[in-house]
């Protein structure tokens, strides 16, 4: 087995990105993202790789346009702010049905909000957030080890289904330092015939774009992709499930939230509070199936999160209104601790409202 | 060389290192153990590169034990502005005090020490300590500590005069994580010229390590 290192997330990103064969990182900085940049600049100039500092984000996601045209792996970070920024470049990306990645190491908001974790940028990451008909494979990190693993994943499943793929995480992850075993080197594997590399005058050459000025050949594409997103709705949504087997209280949560939700079961539980925990892996495609397994055999679902209450609008299009769905939340760039949670449950298990 | 410790401190302690090397843990408890000795200490927060996990974030814990607190103006505030409190001139210009100094991360937080650097070298009474993990990514190996050591000193403008080895591997850390990074620590002495000062390691499990300096480590806020 790997040696274990000491890393940020921030960080564990990045070199994960290197082993993942993506040499080309452009960005712009911003907290609490910054270490993800300064790592690319430091490490891509010895290896061969292109960092860049681009002028503004919206010039950076359009480099990364460029470079996902070619078939190369690239990807971009920033956080919440600037992610705003990129979208309109994300839809292009969508709509060329290219493969690339995005970082949002989610901070407080709306508008330049603060530079304390949140997890309020859901809507945004997995209902579209640019114009159009799209999505983007959304994955949330809750440990520095997953902001390593789900970097390569996410690089595997955007080649795989051809589109830009997000890793959705927050201040915490980003910042917290933890023990990590990186993966190991690893590249693209899918043939890419649609890369505009060069014809050598030996083949018709590859158009990526994004304009159809044709509607019927624009509702075709719309159509097409949505037939894939279909597949990958069925095939690759991802979950953990945590004492869920004999579970009355079903905390959905993920990322930092999903961890302090873990805290709450276990000390809910020594109460004699049976509680369990889904805790999403990736968000688009949202883990439907589990959640309406569990709305089956749990009292009530509490969607336990850092933001305004995002997610919790998933959790009850997948439990169809089956049994009462509620909100344990903190905004603004605060975390909810255990004992809030706690508190939220034990409230509900007394048949209080929340 | 001369030989040096921890019971003969300087008048000014410069703690430096690669970016998560430990230098806030290192400099808070050193300024609390030169404090329990009956010193009059002051500590600066000169960490102009990460808003985050901070000397302030022990503030309280310092000031109770009668060490004076310069922070940044907008330390913890969640205000990213990293300007440098016009009292960190106090840290080198009181001389009655002993100074502890946490300097930011790598080359680049290494250059707010800079304005500070010919006061520091004029009284010449300074131990610029450079702080390693070798669980580190960047910083694997003596060779590349040793890249990362000459990037700092020549930001910061403040010669080296020892290492403090500090391998760690958060919450995992075992005396054995410790101790096999030693002959590392060693090679980075041999390497740089500079003597080892001191081991440090988290205070559960320091007092297995032969010679350890115990670490009382910042809490996370959400655990």
């Amino acid at each position: 087995m790997a040696e274990k290192v000491l890393m940020k997330g921030n960080e564990a990103i990045a070199e994960a990105a290197i082993r993942a064969g993506c040499l080309h990182y452009f960005g712009y900085p911003i907290t609490p993202q910054t270490e993800l940049a300064a790592y690319m600049a430091k490490r891509m100039p010895k290896i061969g790789g292109v960092f860049l500092q681009a002028e503004s984000e919206v010039a950076a996601i359009n480099m990364v346009y460029g470079v996902a045209s070619t078939g190369k792996r690239v990807m971009t970070s920033s956080s919440s702010p600037g992610v705003s920024l990129k979208q309109e470049g994300i839809s292009y990306i969508a709509g060329a049905d290219l493969p690339a990645l995005i970082v949002n190491v989610q901070r407080g908001g709306p508008g330049l909000g603060g530079i304390q974790p949140s997890q309020s940028d859901y809507f945004q990451a997995t209902k579209g957030g640019g114009h159009g008909d799209y999505h983007l494979i959304v994955l949330t990190p809750s440990s520095v080890q997953e902001m390593a693993d789900l970097t390569a994943l996410a690089f595997d499943l955007a080649d795989k289904y051809r589109m830009p793929a997000m890793l959705l995480a927050d201040g915490t992850m980003g910042q917290m330092m933890e023990p990590v075993v990186l993966p190991g080197e690893s590249h693209a594997t899918v043939e890419k015939p649609w890369a505009v590399t060069g014809t050598e005058g030996k083949r018709k050459h590859n158009v990526v774009n994004s304009l159809y000025l044709v509607p019927d050949e624009l509702e075709k594409t719309n159509f097409e992709r949505f037939e894939r997103y279909a597949y990958i709705e069925e095939n690759e949504a991802r979950y953990e499930s945590y004492m869920m087997e004999d579970a009355e209280y079903c905390l959905v949560a993920f990322g930092i939230a999903a961890r302090v939700s873990k805290n709450a079961v276990v000390a809910l539980r020594a109460k004699g509070i049976r509680a369990g925990l889904i805790r999403p892996i990736t968000v688009w495609p949202f883990p439907k199936k589990p959640i309406a397994e569990a709305a089956g055999k749990v009292r009530v679902f509490v969607s336990v999160e850092l933001s305004m209450g995002q997610m919790i609008e998933d959790v009850r299009l997948s439990e169809n209104c089956k049994k009462p769905v509620y909100l344990c939340n903190r905004a603004g760039g605060k975390i909810p601790n255990p004992g809030e949670i706690i508190a939220c449950v034990e409230k509900i298990a007394k048949g209080g409202d929340v | 060389m001369e030989k040096r410790s921890l019971k003969t401190p300087k008048r000014v302690t410069l703690f430096c290192g690669h970016y998560g090397s430990g230098k806030t843990n290192l400099a808070v408890n050193y300024a609390l153990y030169l404090r329990a000795r009956g010193l009059e200490v002051g500590i600066g927060d000169l960490d102009v590169v990460n808003p985050y996990f901070r000397t302030a974030d022990s503030k309280k814990e310092l000031e109770e034990a009668g060490v004076r607190v310069i922070a940044l103006p907008y330390a913890n505030s969640s205000v990213d502005l990293p300007s440098l409190p016009p009292e960190a001139y106090a840290l080198v210009e009181d001389r009655r005090r002993y100074a502890v100094i946490d300097v930011g991360g790598d080359d680049r937080g290494a250059y707010a020490l800079g304005r500070y650097t010919p006061y520091i070298l004029e009284e010449n009474d300074y131990e610029n300590l450079c702080v390693v993990n070798f669980m580190r990514p960047l910083t694997r190996t003596a060779k590349e500590a040793y890249a990362v050591l000459r990037e700092i000193e020549a930001a910061g403008g403040v010669p080296f005069t020892a290492i403090v080895h500090n391998t760690n591997l958060g919450a995992e850390t075992t005396p054995q994580t410790v101790m096999s990074a030693e002959k590392e620590a060693l090679k980075l002495s041999e390497l740089s010229g500079l003597p080892v000062l001191f081991t440090s390691a988290d205070e559960k499990i320091a007092n297995q390590i032969p010679g350890a300096f115990p670490l009382r480590l910042q809490r996370r806020p959400f655990e």
